[in-house]
């Protein structure tokens, strides 16, 4: 097993605030890991951390080996790490086709001037493009609401055009932070088959932030558990499970319950 | 394109190219052609800020632009001989290069904060040409040539204007086809992914960065275009008018570029084109409204965008069933 993401001594503060402290682990190719702490425990911005939106105090983040913590985000979206919003985040006016169609931006070999123009290649990337939204759509499940709006959509569907949007981009690693939010329990089920889908049908590694911890513990290969921008423990599902120190950070916070 | 609107497009072309110039020939009415001139000089302008609003910026400053353009042209046709129609596109791309360098710290500023700041790029614009030497300061440059004659290899494309036994029909045409050029990129642009790429920026400039766009580099682009389109209108103009001066374009025309994007639609090309025409005729009608010209006109452009917030297009939409 080969080390795709390294996160080292990784910390933000925002003036006084240390949202993210010293935070190291290592991401394994092809796994699927998980991020969980209370509200306020600095994962988002870990995940904002890694995909270079916003940039570190100190620390770093090797991809393959290679330093990408202080590349502009879409550099690093170009080299295979892309993430998805906890917000629901999408191209409102557009539909979902045109959502997914615009989102293989970095797939084009034209240039933007040549799709101005409309050159052959312009044209085939464009084919391209159109017939894997279409396979992504069919992947997804979501071919009844192809051609709705994205405003129109109903939380449950945000959240899979969100992963639509993220997948349209061909990437290797994935940072989906709180994919399973406001779905139900069936939702969420065929949401973790999909997810599992991704990794194995799709080779993709998963990184991803939730507070469903049934789902977190069904999902998960590892977990690295964070309380007050700090790493806890990080683990396989059981050993989490069993640690003292997370069940104590649980227990005293407001979304009591680990849920296991 | 498909036959509907290639036949729309013919129909226009035909329109503007002859069923206008019959019309003014006809009611003998020349003083039309330097009205619809002007309308179509600043369709031009108010197609780059409508660029700008694609991008998700609210432009207020093409005006700016416009009297750079007409500077440029004016003193190199003035002070270097240069021929008038190879300044054209020079003041255009020195637009977009000032527009660069302007656009790269500003276009960082979203809403009202970039509004602002290019607001103030006019006041900029009018106060720089009153103090370099360059621009020969509030006495501005006055009589400019006409433009002369554009030929390759002995071809003459465009006969010297004064020549013409009316500049006015030269100007029209000239400034009719720039227009029409105009208007054609930026269809090309907002039906290619450029245009695409351009309405993911406005819709999330995040999510935009995440799926791997430069964004910054795509704003700049959007605002160079913009600002190209603002230069060359403002070298028409001052060819026109054979002269320029630090008020030729002042932040009421910047404002004015603006109001023609709004009024005509955001979500539609020919938006604007059609919101300058509509404005520049709805003003010169108050006119009869005498000293409450001012307030009749702002009334109703108050009212309409209540009634129409997206533009006078967006009623083509409602018909259709589209809205
Ligand atoms: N841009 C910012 N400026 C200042 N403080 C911030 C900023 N972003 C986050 N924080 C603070 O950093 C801390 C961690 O926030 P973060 O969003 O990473 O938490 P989280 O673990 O994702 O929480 P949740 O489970 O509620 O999503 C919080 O105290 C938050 O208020
Ligand atoms: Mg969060």
């Amino acid at each position: 097993m080969s080390t795709i993401l390294q996160i080292k001594n990784i910390t933000k503060r925002y003036g006084g605030l240390t949202a993210v402290n010293d935070v190291s682990f290592d991401v394994n190719k092809g796994e699927i890991l998980s991020v969980i702490g209370p509200n306020g425990a600095g994962k988002s911005t870990l995940f904002k951390l890694i995909s270079s939106f916003v940039p570190a105090t100190s620390g770093e983040v090797l991809f393959n080996g290679e330093r990408i913590s202080s590349l502009a985000p879409h550099k690093v979206a170009r080299m295979g790490v892309v993430r998805t919003f906890q917000e629901t985040t999408i191209f409102r006016s557009m539909t979902v086709r045109e959502n997914i169609i615009v989102s293989h931006h970095l797939r084009s070999r034209a240039s933007l001037f040549g799709f101005f123009l409309g050159t052959k290649q312009a044209k085939d990337d464009e084919a391209a493009f159109a017939a894997s939204a279409d396979d992504i759509v069919d992947f997804l499940g979501l071919q009844a609401i192809r051609n709705e709006l994205a405003s129109n959509l109903p939380q449950g569907h945000l959240r899979a055009l969100g992963m639509a949007i993220g997948l349209a981009t061909d990437p290797k690693v994935i940072l989906l932070d709180e994919p399973f939010a406001g779905m139900n329990h069936d939702e969420t089920m065929k949401m973790v088959g999909l997810v599992r889908r991704l990794r194995d049908e799709r080779g993709v590694t998963v990184l991803l932030v939730e507070h469903d911890m049934p789902a977190v513990m069904k999902i998960s290969d590892r977990i690295v558990c964070i309380n007050f921008g700090q790493k806890l423990a990080e683990g396989t599902p059981q050993e989490i499970r069993e640690n003292e120190k997370v069940i104590e950070a649980y227990l005293g916070s407001e979304d009591a319950a680990i849920g296991m | 394109m498909d036959t509907k609107k290639l036949l729309g497009f013919a129909v226009f072309l035909l329109a503007v190219f002859v069923l206008v110039p019959l019309f003014i020939g006809a009611t003998g009415r020349v003083d039309f052609f330097y009205t619809l001139t002007s309308v179509a000089l600043l369709s031009v302008g108010a197609a780059g800020v409508w660029l700008t609003f694609y991008i998700g910026r609210i432009n207020i400053g093409q005006g700016a632009y416009a009297l750079v353009g007409g500077y440029v042209s004016a003193i190199l046709v003035t002070q270097a001989g240069v021929s008038f129609w190879l300044t054209l596109p020079l003041a255009g791309l020195f637009c977009a290069a000032i527009s660069v360098v302007i656009g790269l710290p500003i276009l960082r500023l979203r809403g009202v904060y970039f509004a602002m700041v290019t607001l103030v790029l006019t006041e900029v614009a009018r106060l720089s040409a009153l103090a370099l030497p360059v621009t020969n300061g509030a006495k501005g440059i006055t009589s400019i040539p006409l433009p002369g004659e554009l030929s390759f290899f002995g071809l003459t494309i465009i006969p010297a204007f004064g020549s013409l036994s009316n500049p006015r029909i030269g100007f029209y045409m000239m400034a009719v086809v720039l227009m029409v050029v105009t208007y054609l990129v930026l269809w090309r642009i907002v039906n290619s992914r450029l245009g695409h790429l351009c309405r993911s920026l406005q819709q999330n400039e995040e999510l935009s960065a995440s799926i791997g766009v430069n964004t910054a580099y795509l704003r700049v682009l959007a605002y160079a275009i913009s600002s190209f389109f603002g230069g060359i209108a403002g070298a028409m103009f001052a060819s026109i008018a054979q002269s320029i001066y630090p008020s030729s374009f002042v932040v009421a025309d910047s404002v004015n570029f603006m109001l023609y994007c709004f009024l005509g639609g955001l979500g539609y090309v020919f938006g604007p084109m059609l919101g300058t025409l509509l404005l520049y005729f709805g003003w010169d009608l108050l006119s009869i409204a005498k000293q409450y010209q001012l307030l009749v006109y702002s009334g109703v452009m108050i009212l309409l965008m209540l009634v129409l917030p997206n533009g006078v297009l967006s009623l083509l939409d409602k018909k259709e069933g589209r809205a």
